[in-house]
């Protein structure tokens, strides 16, 4: 069959197409998004009419993905993994409802976090929910799993969590095309109350779940996913966990060496497997991208004779992703000196971009809020939150999607006032909209800034669900008419602008301003497709 | 036959379209290719780089390892530097001359070539001018490519008919441009 160059990302999408997708549901967040950006661009996926809108947010994603797999139908859900945070209550109990059609929930994992908050590993969430979790190693296995995914979803009607990093999210190989096959039809659940959680009936989920794990565990031993590759140099055997084992097999193919090695892509892994392995080589290091969570079930708390090294006992950093390089060292294969950085290189770190319309705001915000002093701005997930950085230093925080708002709240509560959220438009309609409610029903003083550049603009310029209903969506949920103040950030309007800000900073209830202006870089593009057309 | 290169420059500049070309040539041509590339926040005018690997046989991991990398291939003279830990012994370093100050503690041009020349193996030339004289200043990250080019291992064929793939839907002049740079850049410098 036909060879493809593609993203990790879009293996994914393709695998899923392949494997007789009817519809992905996601909100975009790096290094996810490509994986629905594909869907959305594939001809073929037109042609099939597969869903391929983003959604609000990841729990409205995740739970139109349920709805989807109980109709019958196969369902892509895709985030990062804080947005699974987000998802969380839908995804375990998703774990819990069970599937029909299947369900493979992506979830990209940012090790080193570089586009995240923090760098949680979302196998925990797989091992909390108790349902099966994929952790492909290559493009090609990511195409290939995703298909198996839905296979084992099918197969045991559970949801599965296809767990990758941003280095396989990110990377591009070719990839080798099977066969596709066709989408499920409309099938009803063959039992009508699979999906009702009420206690009697969850209580019996639940342990079908449970009974379900010692099956899981054969699962993976005969998928081949987890395998044993043997190896000569017995003194040490190494475990090597999704991307890991690329690192190794790099290093051992440059340094000659020939250690067991047990790879890893699927959980629950068995515990015969771990132990026959453990018990052949006298010392195991364990490579994992992310937590040692396969490494502490091993070392668990009791003494033990078995030595178990890895990023727990400080052979390799607990933190940040691996690198050959670190490979390299935790297997005693001595690495050359590299060469240095010259000092006169400097960092150069991203910026909002020339004529941005964030500058303006945060100008105009920024004036406004002299005469009061710093540290009353609570910012959110977006471009916007590059002001943090100078020449603007103007927000003091940015926690988690819609947290701006509600942060903004709580200080208000304490005595903080004035007290300011600035938060971009599709956030605001991912997390800030009930916060905003909040602050409503309690008549809170604060004053909230939506930087509207209608788009979803870190990511690449997604669509945003805000786009022409911000007025709406704060008049539906209760802010004065005459609080919500819409503002056009450009520099020509600066004054009026700062003036409108300390109006509303003075205003003892809560207020909304709507500074909107498109983003200049979907603006950039649009005018450029206009203009091949003509 | 193994290449690892780092292609290096600033959010904006086009690397990942040097990767694209170089990568379809590698695919065209029956090699493996891994490319890992940088999404999302860095590229708002961020430092970016591309890890590119291309062998003759599977390759394993998708970062180049440090002290491994056979060029570094730069669109930005200072980005060129960054990524040195790379570099193996004999490695090259091809950049462009022109500088991208987005930073208020650039550091002086006169410093930074002194910097690079102190290298056993670089090549440093005016892409934007050479670009410019071509027709269009937006080709400056081909005409690195064409610098490289020789280096790479792949014909000159196979990165023709990478660029009239991947830029076909822009139309011929388009193509012609690019095809022209590539050329021109190859032209420029000879390692």
């Amino acid at each position: 069959m036909s060879r493809f160059v593609l993203l990790g990302d879009e293996a994914i999408g393709q695998g899923a197409l392949d494997a007789g997708l009817s519809g992905v549901y996601a909100y975009p967040g790096t290094p996810s998004t490509e994986i629905t950006e594909y869907i959305q661009k594939s001809k073929e996926a037109q042609e099939r009419k597969v869903h391929a809108q983003w959604s609000a947010n990841e729990k409205t994603a995740m739970e139109a993905g349920l709805g989807m797999s109980y109709a019958g139908k196969r369902a892509l859900v895709c985030m990062k993994h804080v947005g699974l945070n987000v998802a969380a209550d839908a995804f375990i109990n998703a774990g819990m409802t069970g599937v029909n059609g299947g369900l493979v929930v992506v979830v990209a994992d940012d090790p080193s976090m570089h586009s995240s908050q923090n760098e949680q590993d979302s196998r925990f969430y797989g091992k909390f929910s108790m349902v099966p979790v994929l952790e492909p190693s290559t493009q090609q296995e990511a195409y290939e799993m995703t298909r198996y995914g839905f296979d084992l979803s099918e197969k045991y009607a559970l949801p599965v969590m296809l767990r990758i990093t941003t280095r396989l999210a990110h990377s591009r190989s070719s990839v080798e095309r099977k066969a596709n096959r066709e989408e499920n039809p409309v099938k009803f659940p063959s039992d009508l109350k699979q999906f009702i959680l009420l206690p009697a009936n969850a209580r019996k989920r639940y342990k079908m779940l449970l009974s379900t794990q010692d099956k899981l565990e054969q699962e993976g031993e005969n998928s081949g996913l987890n395998r044993l590759e043997e190896g000569k140099d017995s003194s040490t055997g190494v475990i090597a966990c999704g991307l890991a084992y690329n690192y190794y097999r790099e290093v051992a193919g440059e340094a000659g060496l020939n250690h067991p090695v047990l790879k890893i892509s699927q959980y629950p892994v068995s515990a015969k497997m771990l132990n026959q392995f453990v018990q052949q080589v006298d010392r195991v290091v364990v490579l994992e991208e992310g937590a040692p969570l396969l490494e502490e079930s091993l070392v668990g708390v009791l003494e033990n004779s078995y030595r178990i090294n890895g990023r727990l006992d400080g052979l390799l950093p607990r933190d940040g992703e691996l690198t050959p390089s670190l490979v390299k060292l935790a297997l005693g294969v001595t690495v050359e000196p590299a060469r240095e950085v010259p000092g006169i290189v400097k960092n150069r770190p991203p910026a909002l971009c020339k004529g941005c319309s964030h500058i303006d705001m945060y100008n105009a915000l920024g004036e406004a809020l002299e005469p009061y002093g710093p540290g009353r701005v609570f910012s959110d997930i977006g471009c916007y939150t590059l002001g943090a950085l100078p020449p603007y230093n103007a927000i003091n925080s940015c926690v988690d999607m819609g947290a701006s708002v509600t942060m903004a709240k709580g200080a208000s509560d304490a005595g903080i006032r004035p007290s300011v959220a600035v938060i971009g438009d599709s956030t605001f309609t991912h997390s800030g909209m009930t916060g905003l409610l909040d602050a409503v029903v309690e008549k809170t003083p604060v004053t909230v800034i939506i930087s509207d550049n209608s788009t979803t603009g870190m990511t690449g310029g997604q669509q945003s669900h805000a786009t022409n209903r911000l007025v709406d969506i704060c008049r539906g949920l209760g802010v004065e008419k005459e609080h919500i103040r819409e503002m056009n950030p450009l520099r020509k309007h600066h004054e009026e602008n700062r003036k409108m800000v300390s109006e509303e900073l003075e205003y003892n209830g809560v207020s909304v301003i709507i500074a909107q202006r498109e983003c200049i870089q979907t603006a950039s593009r649009r005018l450029k497709s206009q203009k091949s057309k003509v | 036959m193994k290449r690892d290169i780092i292609l290096a420059g600033v959010g904006g500049q086009g690397i990942l379209s040097i990767a694209a070309v170089i990568g379809m040539a590698a695919v065209e041509s029956g090699l493996y290719l891994k490319q890992a590339e940088v999404h999302g926040m860095s590229q708002r005018g961020g430092a970016v780089q591309s890890h590119l690997r291309i062998a003759d046989s599977p390759i394993a991991s998708d970062l180049i390892p440090e002290g491994n990398c056979d060029m570094i291939l730069s669109v930005e003279p200072m980005e060129a530097l960054r990524y040195l830990p790379f570099l193996a012994k004999e490695g090259w370093v091809v950049t462009s001359s022109r500088t991208f100050k987005n930073i208020d503690d650039y550091p002086p041009e006169d410093d930074l070539f002194a910097e690079i020349r102190k290298l056993q193996n670089h090549v440093i030339i005016d892409a934007f001018a050479i670009a410019r004289e071509i027709g269009s200043q937006k080709v400056s990250n081909i005409v690195m490519l064409g610098a490289a080019s020789d280096y790479l291992g792949l014909t000159q064929e196979s990165l023709e008919g990478a660029l009239d793939t991947l830029f076909r839907r822009k139309g011929e002049d388009v193509v012609m441009l690019n095809i022209k740079a590539l050329k021109a850049g190859k032209n420029g410098v000879k390692i």
